[in-house]
């Protein structure tokens, strides 16, 4: 193999890679019973790769990334309701916004160590929590954002009670954004990127202008979340306070650590196991769930956490990192 | 990487197989209970959970030639979770009835469902006025916070209080007894000198309460959600507000049955007005609280518990009265207008605003037998909610 | 405004107490331990046990609590922690989440979901009132004894780490471990004592912030918020730092409640964010130590 085409390798397309969107789009289908928790598993899967980018990519630990998907969704409900109920559109508006939010904090993560950037981003996440309770006659406050009807997709598709048109909707526009996104890691900017992660002051004495890219980043990643928060509010026809909780940042943070950072794939393994992990668990035990869970994670981070999607390594050493 | 596709057909064929059981049989009546069993309202779970699984151990799990089946599902009180879970459990399990709903947002989340797959929902915990107008099809055996407002709003005034600070969680319910005590209060005579709103999540109360002994007022109006108002009791007492001779007065999830034994001393006196006591002098609530406590480990039944106890029975009494026939609409004109006794008194569902209406009591904190309990002194008969009555 | 500035004291060093292991284990072992909060509620529990079930006096109960979650520390350090010492830190995130699921699971089934309520001895529950009108200081006995114990806690420390051998060694270790390895200092055994005391001062936190802070199984949940904020504050490389953080935390928390109500909440948040962009370091960092 000639030096171009290892360093290409990487960006080619997986023959799997096809193969998991094939079953993915399947699934509303075959199963259509579950074409509900698809729908979940997608959005928070979009919401795992847009944190993956700021997280895996760059480096930026981030616990209030929550923040943009509570802004895509609170936009995108309050449009359908006030001004007009397409969900194209309102998707536009609630990548539109949480964009610009995005584009503002990206002011606060430029400095400081990690710990510094995960209370940070946690007290801004929190912070558009109590605003969102305090301005209640906008938002519904704590009772919610309710009295969204999504008017039909493309004018055609209406979202019913089986959830299947969510379901595709969602694949759809989790599909088109992952594509972009992986354009965008495997491109030279995604190298600097990565650069960045890697050592900071190198990339900087290479030339790489490091805070734009970062804004740059945090922003795009944002806009990301905003998708599918917007995807969440349409498809459930509701927004509520919770969006901005803490424990939505904590949750995705452990759904793509759990399915492997730096690899946009990783939102999606972690997504579809934890839910899945998740749905099964509390069906046996809806109050104690979360120790399985728990017990879950220890083992995985005591086993090794790149064990988990390369199951040829569950007997015998692992690798080293 | 075939591993990964061998795993996902696995995974994809027993998702299938478990769907395939899941298919409804005809002669099974379902139950969907959907439940806050973990997070911060885990207390309130737990507490429907069991008073439902009494009732249905009291009465049998047979009612009209069908098997009664309870499927108890947590959805962490995240009102997405919720919404899902009771799509799944109408479009998968074809449940008859959803039930539970601890909070306002969970319950108005899931009520567009039961409007369009006409399944009637009942409310066992929340209590906000507008959840009932959420959707027709929504039935509420739990109460409304203006209804126990209102209450202590009338006493109040005829016992010496007349400048009060109202001091409440910030959210649905707690707004709504700011808005209705105050509104009831000033009706009669008082005024409310200021009103002070507590995050929901505070972990102290201490600055507010120092508001409150500065504004030195005759009382202090206080709701906060089950479970903080131990705390709430305890600085009052510790900042001195007692013997600076303001009384405390509230709803009565401030002396919530769960954890008023556990207060202590400083609880004793408290004048509340709520629906529920589980000192309620009548036989039907003593046999309920007996038969509670003993299947729980001596957990003393609460507010929560009764209103789960409450659903339970009006969903029987109305599959009873259909025989299983006319689906949805049918059951849900079966559960209006069902007038019965309560463990917390006589109560009948109010047939045009599918509301309940009960009898709200005025109870005082008082030692009895060595154990704290809420004794009812005075009462306020079949009050309609207050949040509709305009 | 004095009974205002005495209450945010008392809260601020409460959090103080609670939150000092974390800073010191962050700083010494660099290992993001989430968990911390667990060993707080573990001692709080401890306490009400002891309390409800065995009429244990609460002055008793204080020092049981500490020694058992500073046994549970030690057991966990030496078992779990220490293989993830060089794991990366999103390992021992996820590890420490893991842990603090599992404990608050556990909780819940033995011991329900309630709030859990302390009957303080006669002699706290008293309040003392100097002087008058604007300028009355309103004493808490509570209060009071909490910031008493804290005071003593917090000179012990000092003491110990500027005075004693130990302390030395673990200031070397914090500096930079392996000098201090390579200089014949036992890490393992400065890690384990240190693991453990700083567990063993969140179970202490725990129960007697049982009383203020209320006890039930989400508690580590709700205040790991709370603690991270005192140690990205305060900087993890003195004991001073998160004192102060505490302290400003306190006092901001409780003053911002009272004087603009409507705005509580963002107050610490906002006061947060300020600081740390302003010096993300946090507030107080030694020069030469290695961040």
């Amino acid at each position: 193999m000639s030096a171009q085409s290892v360093l290409l390798n990487h960006r080619r397309w997986r023959a799997w890679e096809p193969a998991l969107w094939l079953v993915a789009f399947a699934a509303p289908l075959v199963l259509s019973s579950h074409a509900l928790i698809v729908n979940e598993i997608a959005i928070v899967a979009l919401f795992a790769i847009s944190l993956d980018l700021v997280l895996g990519y760059t480096g930026i630990v981030s616990l209030g990334h929550a923040a943009f998907f509570g802004m895509g969704a609170y936009s995108a409900a309050l449009f359908a309701k006030h001004v007009m109920p397409d969900p194209l559109v309102g998707l536009a508006v609630g990548i539109a916004t949480s964009t610009l939010l995005g584009a503002l904090c990206s002011a606060t993560i430029l400095r400081g160590s990690d710990l510094t950037r995960l209370m940070v981003t946690l007290g801004v996440g929190l912070i558009l929590l109590e605003l969102a309770n305090k301005l209640d006659w906008l938002t519904g406050g704590a009772d919610g954002l309710q009295g969204v009807v999504m008017g039909p997709l493309l004018g055609t598709f209406t979202f019913g009670l089986d959830g299947r048109t969510a379901a595709y909707y969602s694949l759809v526009v989790v599909l088109i954004l992952t594509l972009l996104a992986r354009r965008f890691v495997q491109s030279p900017m995604g190298a600097t990127l990565k650069a960045i992660r890697d050592n900071r002051l190198r990339a900087m004495a290479i030339g790489i202008p490091v805070n734009a890219r970062l804004a740059g980043v945090y922003t795009v990643a944002a806009g990301m979340a905003g998708a599918a928060g917007a995807l969440l509010a349409q498809t459930t026809g509701f927004a509520s306070l919770d969006l901005f909780e803490f424990h939505r940042s904590a949750d995705v943070m452990l759904i793509l650590v759990v399915g492997g950072t730096g690899w946009l794939y990783g939102g999606i393994a972690g997504a579809i196991v934890f839910k899945l992990m998740q749905d099964a668990i509390s069906a046996i035990t809806p109050q104690y769930w979360t120790f399985w869970l728990g017990l879950f994670l220890v083992v995985l981070v005591m086993v090794g956490r790149d064990r988990l999607v390369r199951p040829w390594n569950w007997f015998g050493k692992g690798r080293a990192r | 990487m075939q591993k990964r596709s061998i795993i996902r057909a696995a995974v994809a064929a027993a998702l299938l197989g478990a769907s395939a059981l899941a298919l409804a049989q005809d002669n099974v009546f379902k139950i969907g209970l959907i439940l806050p069993m973990t997070g911060p309202f885990a207390s309130t779970g737990k507490q429907i959970e069991a008073a439902a699984k009494l009732y249905m151990a009291q009465n049998g799990a047979s009612v009209a030639g069908k098997k009664v089946e309870l499927i108890v599902k947590d959805d962490t009180g995240t009102p997405d979770v919720t919404k899902r879970i009771a799509q799944e459990l109408v479009v998968n399990d074809k449940v008859n009835v959803l039930a539970g709903f601890g909070l306002t947002p969970l319950a108005l989340a899931t009520a567009p469902i039961a409007t369009q797959s006409k399944t009637p929902l009942v409310v066992m915990a929340a209590a906000t006025s507008s959840i009932t107008q959420a959707s027709p099809f929504i039935v509420r055996t739990s109460f409304t916070l203006p209804q126990a407002a209102v209450g202590i709003a009338d006493w109040a005034p005829k016992n010496g209080i007349k400048k009060v600070v109202t001091l409440v969680s910030d959210y649905g319910p707690g707004i709504d007894a700011e808005k209705f005590f105050k509104e009831r209060l000033q009706f009669n005579g008082g005024q409310v000198v200021e009103s002070l709103r507590v995050p929901l999540r505070n972990p102290d109360f201490a600055p507010f309460l120092q508001k409150v002994r500065d504004a030195k007022p005759d009382a202090l109006f206080a709701f906060v959600p089950s479970g903080a108002g131990a705390a709430l009791m305890k600085q009052f007492s510790e900042r001195g507000l007692d013997k600076a001779g303001i009384r405390l007065i509230g709803t009565g999830d401030v002396t919530d049955d769960d954890i008023l034994n556990s207060m202590g001393d400083v609880a004793v006196g408290v004048v509340t007005s709520h629906h529920y006591s589980a000192a309620h002098p009548s036989p039907v609530n003593k046999k309920f609280v007996e038969a509670f406590t003993k299947a729980n480990g001596n957990l003393r039944p609460n507010f929560m518990a009764v209103g789960g106890y409450d659903g339970m029975r009006v969903i029987y009494e109305a599959l009873k009265k259909t025989q299983g026939k006319g689906g949805g609409e049918a059951l849900l004109e079966a559960m209006k207008g069902q007038i019965f006794e309560s463990p917390r008194g006589p109560m009948f569902i109010d047939a045009q605003t599918r509301d309940v209406v009960h009898n709200i009591y005025i109870r005082k904190v008082e030692k009895k037998d060595g154990q704290l309990y809420n004794v009812e002194f005075d009462a306020i008969r079949d009050v309609k909610d207050p949040g509709k009555a305009k | 405004m004095l009974t205002i500035l005495f209450d945010g004291i008392a809260y601020g060093m409460l959090l103080f107490i609670l939150a000092v292991g974390l800073a010191v284990t962050m700083g010494l072992m660099n290992f993001i331990n989430l968990a911390h909060g667990a060993f707080a509620m573990a001692g709080g529990y401890i306490t009400v046990l002891l309390m409800q079930r065995l009429g244990v006096p609460f002055l008793v109960c204080l020092p049981i609590a500490f020694a058992g979650s500073a046994l549970l520390g030690a057991v966990l350090e030496r078992s779990l922690y220490r293989p993830l010492y060089h794991k990366p830190h999103l390992d021992q995130v996820l590890f420490s989440i893991g842990l603090t699921f599992m404990a608050v699971a556990a909780t819940d089934y033995f011991m329900g979901s309630t709030q859990q309520i302390i009957q303080l001895p006669e002699w706290l529950r008293g309040r003392t009132e100097l002087g008058s009108g604007a300028w009355m200081l309103g004493m808490g006995h509570y209060r009071l004894f909490i910031i008493a114990v804290c005071a003593a806690l917090t000179i012990g420390l000092q003491y110990v780490l500027a005075s004693t051998r130990f302390g030395s060694r673990l200031r070397a270790s914090v500096d930079d471990q392996r000098v201090a390895a390579g200089l014949g200092i036992n890490v393992n055994i400065v890690f384990l004592s240190t693991f453990a005391f700083g567990s063993g001062l969140a179970g202490l936190g725990g129960a007697l912030g049982a009383e203020v802070l209320g006890l039930d199984p989400t508690f580590p949940l709700k205040f790991m918020i709370y603690f991270l904020i005192v140690v990205a504050v305060g900087g993890t490389s003195s004991i001073t730092g998160p004192l102060l953080a505490a302290l400003l935390l306190g006092i901001a928390d409780v003053a911002g409640k009272y004087y603009i109500p409507k705005l509580g909440a963002f107050i610490v948040y906002s006061l947060m964010i300020a600081i740390l962009i302003w010096r993300p370091q946090g507030l107080f960092v030694r020069t030469g130590a290695k961040s």
